[in-house]
């Protein structure tokens, strides 16, 4: 498919730290390209210098095969840009909100009033066209700002965290918006912290971590991948037992299994054989621990994320809310 | 044409989100009300207009334009809607003109205040009427080009406003408003030559009552050499401090 956005060998550095380590990927026109990683990861700076907001230290940005790289201002009026945090006008309606980002990128007024409306109304958000935007709620906040990445029309929007903060109802609406737009054409960049989100629309994905791309391909095959290895997962009852010790004695006792734990009352046992889990079972058992239940697991995109990152998604999770 | 709509637009939304809201339309009026209440209390029945009319109009413009800009950019900065206009497709020259559109127009708006009292209350002569309007529009640029050094130099709105008192009130002493060029020290006055405010007051000076210390022709020629570099160093500092 044709390339809309290629990047070669892009960095970023902030004195002594490189946020960005010389990252390659290409984009195409019509999809949605995941980015994932954990904070500080280099999600946010590699977004900035795509869409200008950041200087490049090295590398280059390709747009249609056009090097952009010291022209991105040229760009600007191609994309749609959705920051992590809503950066609209608080004193402005959502209807006045959305002509003045129509109008900053040269659109008449008839025209951008009736793209207000029409935006207004696909976001649903038209019974509140004329409250301001401070008096709107998180999730209103957040398509509004979609919205007014919209409203000119962009042929590739980024989209920073989209659903990050924000009730379940409008994270669901949100998504299924984005979907939609890429049903019309849209190109989309994500950033999501989210596996799941990623998952359920991204066709693409890259995981990225301290600045560097580890894996780049598309979601299916990194659950093929993954899927290579046969995963359980043993649920006990809590018990006081030194995790740790006990951790250690699984891993003398079974060499040929991965073992962790995935949280206080769940053993994750991963193999690339076929897993007998009754010598397991018996093992835990006379070490004092009361199963529950032990499970055969379908790999999922977090599993591989873990595998991959070696990062466990509740840390991640609790380092965004901390955020 | 699309970066005529842009730069329109912006005006407009500053002018009706900051600039016409009552707090600052009354500002505007009673700030040059209090200090000529001021100079009447301290002068007592031998006020004479002609020698503070400079002094008021020069100090609405620079209190007016400095704090404003400074406060509003800061604000958006803070509210991360300063970004908006950074992604869109203007040049940073564009957004810096109209960014500063606004408050030169309250800033030559507040100066009509203390005109209005001066000439139509205590009857007090203008000399040049041309000048006077060079010199407001001049000063007016040139304190709202401070007034975003400021702005770019702060991370929060009380930052912008004492970094603003803290180039302010020194100027005002120094740019030979109440204490008369020819009458400071020796070693003070570089510091005078070196503030654009100096110019600008001369200029409100002659054009009033034409008591001015420097040459005209010289104050408008520093002062626009002041606007274009203030305006460039303003893109640069923009450049270099919020794409960074």
């Amino acid at each position: 498919m044709e390339s809309i956005i290629e990047v070669k060998n892009l960095t970023k550095k902030y004195e002594s730290l490189t946020a960005v380590d010389s990252i390659s990927f290409s984009i195409s026109k019509g999809e949605i390209f995941g980015f994932l990683g954990p904070n500080a990861a280099g999600k946010t700076t590699t977004i900035n210098m795509l869409i200008g907001m950041a200087k490049i230290t090295d590398g280059k940005i390709f747009y249609k095969n056009n090097d952009i790289t010291n022209k991105i201002k040229k760009f600007q009026g191609c994309i749609g840009v959705v920051p992590d945090e809503s950066n609209l006008y608080e004193e402005l309606t959502g209807f006045e909100n959305l002509c003045f980002c129509a109008s900053l990128y040269g659109i008449k007024r008839s025209k951008r009033e009736a793209k207000a409306k029409q935006f207004l109304e696909i976001f649903q958000l038209s019974d509140a066209a004329d409250k301001r935007f401070k008096s709107y709620s998180k999730g209103m906040k957040r398509k509004l700002t979609i919205a007014a990445s919209l409203v000119h029309d962009p042929e590739i929007l980024f989209l920073d965290e989209p659903t990050t903060g924000i009730d379940v109802a409008s994270s669901r609406q949100i998504r299924s918006l984005i979907k939609n737009l890429n049903e019309d054409g849209m190109t989309v960049f994500l950033t999501t912290h989210y596996i799941e989100e990623a998952e359920r629309l991204c066709e693409r994905i890259a995981f990225i971590n301290k600045g560097r791309i580890i894996k780049i391909g598309k979601v299916q095959n990194f659950i093929e991948d993954i899927s290579q290895s046969n995963i359980i997962e043993v649920l006990f009852e809590s018990t006081p037992i030194d995790k740790n010790v006990l951790l250690e004695k699984l891993k003398q006792s079974f060499p040929e299994l991965e073992c962790s734990f995935k949280n206080e009352n769940t053993i994750k046992l991963i193999s690339t054989s076929k897993i007998d889990v009754s010598p397991v079972v018996s093992f835990l058992s006379s070490n004092g621990i009361y199963i529950l239940e032990a499970k055969l697991i379908r790999p999922t995109l977090e599993d591989a994320f873990v595998k991959l990152t070696g990062i466990e998604l509740d840390v991640m999770k609790k380092e965004k809310e901390k955020k | 044409m699309k970066s005529a709509i842009a730069f329109w637009n912006i005006l407009l939304k500053d002018m009706k989100n900051y600039y016409l809201k009552p707090p600052n339309i009354s500002w505007g009026i009673i700030f040059p009300f209090a200090w000529m209440l001021m100079f009447f209390f301290r002068s007592g029945k031998a006020f004479q207009i002609e020698e503070i009319f400079a002094g008021i109009v020069a100090m609405s413009i620079l209190f007016g334009t400095t704090s404003m800009l400074a406060v509003t950019i800061t604000f958006e900065r803070r509210g991360r809607s300063f970004d908006r206009l950074l992604l869109a497709p203007i040049s940073t020259g564009l957004l810096v003109f109209s960014k500063i559109s606004g408050a030169v127009i309250f800033g030559i708006i507040n100066s009509f205040i203390p005109i209005l009292i001066s000439v139509l209350y205590f009857k007090s002569p203008v000399a040049n009427w041309y000048l006077l309007f060079i010199g407001i529009i001049l000063l007016s640029i040139v304190s709202t080009l401070l007034g975003l050094s400021i702005a770019v130099s702060a991370k929060e709105v009380f930052e912008a406003q004492t970094f603003s008192n803290f180039f302010r009130f020194p100027m005002i002493f120094l740019c030979g408003l109440f204490i008369p060029l020819a009458s400071m020290p020796v070693y003070i006055r570089p510091i005078s030559y070196i503030l654009p405010v100096t110019y600008g007051v001369d200029i409100l000076k002659y054009s009033i009552s034409k008591a001015n210390y420097l040459f005209v022709w010289l104050d408008i020629i520093v002062l626009i050499i002041f606007c274009v570099g203030l305006f460039y160093f303003s893109i640069f500092n923009i450049r270099k401090k919020w794409i960074v």
